[in-house]
């Protein structure tokens, strides 16, 4: 049998069920009431001990919100979404305030353990520093940030961020202790009026993480917050806000998981970057949601805003996903190219399979002078999944010299699956050099046969070609992270070929 | 016992009948040379030895010392020691060849219950075996094949002979798209390679590659079978005469 054949054979028998974080946690929570009404808001205010403003603040979005509707535009398909039969808030009981991780329900840290994810601080636990020159590059720190349903768990490492002067918490924990931030900042790159996911995530987002990294600071270890939604029916409205001020810099990683569930559950986080003067924020996410089963049944509905404001002259704002796991992803994380001199770029990865379907690509808007813009984005479509890149570049009438350059290229696995390109260009001023290239290819059998011949499995020889395929993009990636990027790839793409 | 013994071997592609009935006895330290027109059949029978999919066998058996080749899966084969080098040498962007070499080389002693290789040991071999060829470590930096010259690739191909150390090399048209110096250079390579354990079976068109490779058999294909066999001479005979003669043979 031809090894195209075979992989759509294969294809056909993917087991999707294989996802290796599809375990449930049995622990008590604390829920709203199902639906959505004034009074959840109140309720998920209430509960977070919000001041006044902020409570008005997710009123006036909640308003806002009723009058939006859903949008369609985007390539993706599936049946209405009952906004009244969800829940919106969802925390682990019991919820007294957490001080130290010992105080945390061991269910939680099992979680993150099996998971892979040290929330103890092992290696610093005060003068217990590792001697110089023994440290592997490898074990960097990380300060990790754990986000449970609706509320965060754990953030690792705050003492020591402290010191440095960089405040990483929860945003609800920010929103009571650092105010003047919040206020300053929060709805002040996606508004909440921006569209009907964020609108609806300003109204009730739970918690997040909050960055603030102070003037001059390079931030000493990496940020990371890791996502997991638990509870059944409950939506995750997360909400990241990071701040780089000036010459400062800070890398943050994402990753998500979920337990499998026949039902689909909803995604819809915002995240929003503030660069300042001379600042660079790297934003890494590795998103592993539930993608369903492999009938289509199940899995995470990902919509998602993202977008990151180069406001300071100088400023860098660097955005790098891969995208294996959701039955639907809705998502373009996008610059705003305001500073002079600014630059944003954009590594993606984004892998579908079964019945998955990715709508995803990147908004690069230049609106200062001489900034410049980067996009890679590599697509791999296999089983019956849809995979489309959707990307807009536009230079603003005073962008004199904006340069942007795109790269799409899109890789099929048998013949069920499509890739598509849908990319968008417009440049309001003449000196604008913006430049395009997208490929799409089909794996041959040939190369697999020569990597097969030479002793590789068929699946090896797959993930060689699909590594080969991405590297650009992967080299983009935090080393640590690069490495698990790389296993996930080859654990999403299992069982897609024979 | 006969390294590789193929028998009464029946092809089929698609519905239709490409070998009919071949029988090729070869043994260690042996090197033969298949040789015939377009069409007769060289390739397909090389593909078939290394199990490419798309060949359906329906009749006879191909033993390799003494196990039968055709329950194998193509990568079981590889780690027996099958070696195809193939006449267009595929290229995959942004895989360093270095990476390709170790990831061949480790997944071939993992199946035979080998230790797999550490870095430090395999970058030591690597670069014995490709000094030993002339080859330029530079080569091994570059993606798989990309932006190779003809030359080149063929050079990659006896590279991985030399650190797979098989027991039977295929050479599949080995001399197209070479100028005679690559050709020279190539071959040289295999002759290097040439053990009294290990035997090659070289597919060309031509005699000129047989000037380089000397061969102690010459098989000629005709039709999908092989017509006439015999020693060296064979092949110029063949450069005189043409295939014509074997075709109505057939």
């Amino acid at each position: 049998m031809p090894a195209v054949q075979e992989t759509v054979e294969r294809v056909k028998r993917i087991d999707v069920d294989q996802y290796r974080y599809g375990f449930e946690t049995q622990i008590e929570s604390d829920k709203a009431p199902k639906g959505l009404s004034e009074d959840t808001v109140r309720f998920i205010s209430e509960k977070k001990n919000e001041p006044a403003w902020m409570l008005q603040w997710r009123l006036e979005a909640y308003r806002r919100w009723l009058t939006m509707t859903e949008p369609t535009w985007a390539r993706v398909d599936y049946p209405k979404i009952d906004f009244q039969d969800l829940y919106y808030y969802a925390a682990p009981k019991p919820k007294k305030t957490v001080t130290s991780l010992d105080e945390i329900d061991p269910e939680i840290l099992k979680t993150y353990e099996k998971l892979g994810i040290p929330l103890r601080e092992v290696a610093m636990l005060e003068g217990v520093e590792p001697k110089p020159g023994e440290e592997d590059p490898a074990r960097r720190k990380i300060a990790v940030d754990a986000v449970f349903d609706s509320v965060s768990v754990a953030t690792t490492f705050k003492a020591e961020l402290k010191k440095a002067g960089v405040i990483f918490m929860p945003i609800s924990e920010a929103i009571r202790e650092h105010p003047e931030l919040v206020q300053k900042y929060l709805g002040s790159v996606v508004p909440t009026s921006d569209n009907f996911y964020a609108t609806l995530n300003s109204a009730v987002f739970s918690d997040g993480s909050f960055v603030y990294v102070p003037p001059g600071v390079r931030c000493p270890m990496e940020l990371s917050t890791y996502f997991r939604i638990n509870e059944r029916n409950t939506g995750q409205f997360e909400r990241t806000l990071i701040i780089a001020d000036k010459g400062s810099y800070v890398s943050y990683l994402e990753g998500c998981t979920a337990p499998q569930r026949d039902e689909n559950q909803l995604h819809a986080a915002v995240v929003e970057l503030v660069a300042h003067d001379d600042a660079e924020i790297k934003y890494s996410t590795v998103q592993n949601w539930y993608p369903g089963n492999s009938e289509g049944k199940g899995g995470i509905y990902n919509f998602v805003t993202k977008r990151g404001d180069c406001r300071g002259n100088n400023s860098k704002i660097s955005w790098t996903q891969v995208e294996t796991g959701s039955a639907i992803t809705w998502k373009y994380p996008s610059c705003i190219l305001r500073g002079d001199n600014s630059r944003g770029e954009f590594y993606s990865i984004a892998i579908s399979n079964g019945f998955q379907q990715v709508d995803s690509g990147t908004k690069m808007i230049h609106l200062g002078k001489n900034t410049s813009s980067r996009i890679i984005s590599k697509g791999i479509a296999a089983g019956k999944s849809q995979n489309t890149y959707r990307g807009l570049v536009t230079a603003h009438r005073k962008a004199t010299g904006a340069r942007n350059f795109t790269a799409c290229d899109s890789l099929l696995i048998g013949d069920k699956c499509g890739a598509h390109t849908v990319p968008y260009i417009e440049a309001k001023n003449s000196s604008a050099t913006f430049e395009h290239e997208a490929t799409t290819s089909k794996i041959s059998e040939d190369v697999l046969f020569y990597c097969i011949q030479r002793g590789l499995t068929q699946e090896e020889a797959v993930g060689l070609v699909v590594n080969g395929f991405v590297k650009d993009v992967l080299q983009q990636l935090p080393m640590e992270f690069a490495v698990e990027a790389q296993k996930l790839i080859s654990i999403s793409l299992e069982g897609s070929v024979g | 016992m006969a390294l590789l013994e193929v028998k009464d071997l029946k092809v089929r592609v698609e519905e239709r009948e490409i070998l009919h009935g071949l029988t090729l006895t070869v043994n260690e330290g042996e090197i033969h040379a298949i040789m015939g027109p377009n069409g007769s059949g060289k390739s397909t029978l090389s593909h078939v030895i290394a199990g490419k999919p798309g060949y359906e066998v329906t009749d006879g058996q191909i033993l390799f010392k003494g196990e039968d080749l055709l329950e194998m899966s193509p990568d079981e084969r590889a780690a027996k020691g099958v070696f195809l080098a193939f006449q267009y040498p595929v290229e995959i962007p942004g895989v360093a060849t270095m990476t390709f070499l170790r990831t061949a080389l480790n997944a071939q002693r993992k199946a035979r219950g080998e230790s797999e290789y550490s870095t430090p040991d395999f970058l030591k071999k690597v670069r014995e075996v490709s000094k030993s060829l002339n080859i330029p470590q530079d080569m091994l930096k570059r993606g798989v094949n990309v932006g190779f010259s003809g030359g080149e690739k063929k050079r990659n191909e006896v590279l991985q002979m030399a650190l797979f150390e098989p027991s039977l090399c295929i050479l599949d048209e080995m001399d197209s798209g070479l100028d005679i110096d690559a050709l020279r250079i190539a071959a040289d390579g295999v002759n290097a390679l040439h053990s009294p354990k290990r035997a090659m079976v070289v597919i060309t068109h031509y005699q000129r590659l047989l000037n380089y490779i000397v061969p102690d058999f010459v098989h000629v294909m005709s039709k999908g079978r092989v017509v006439k066999s015999g020693g060296k001479e064979l092949a110029l005979e063949l450069e005189e005469s043409g295939y014509a003669q074997f075709e109505d043979a057939a």
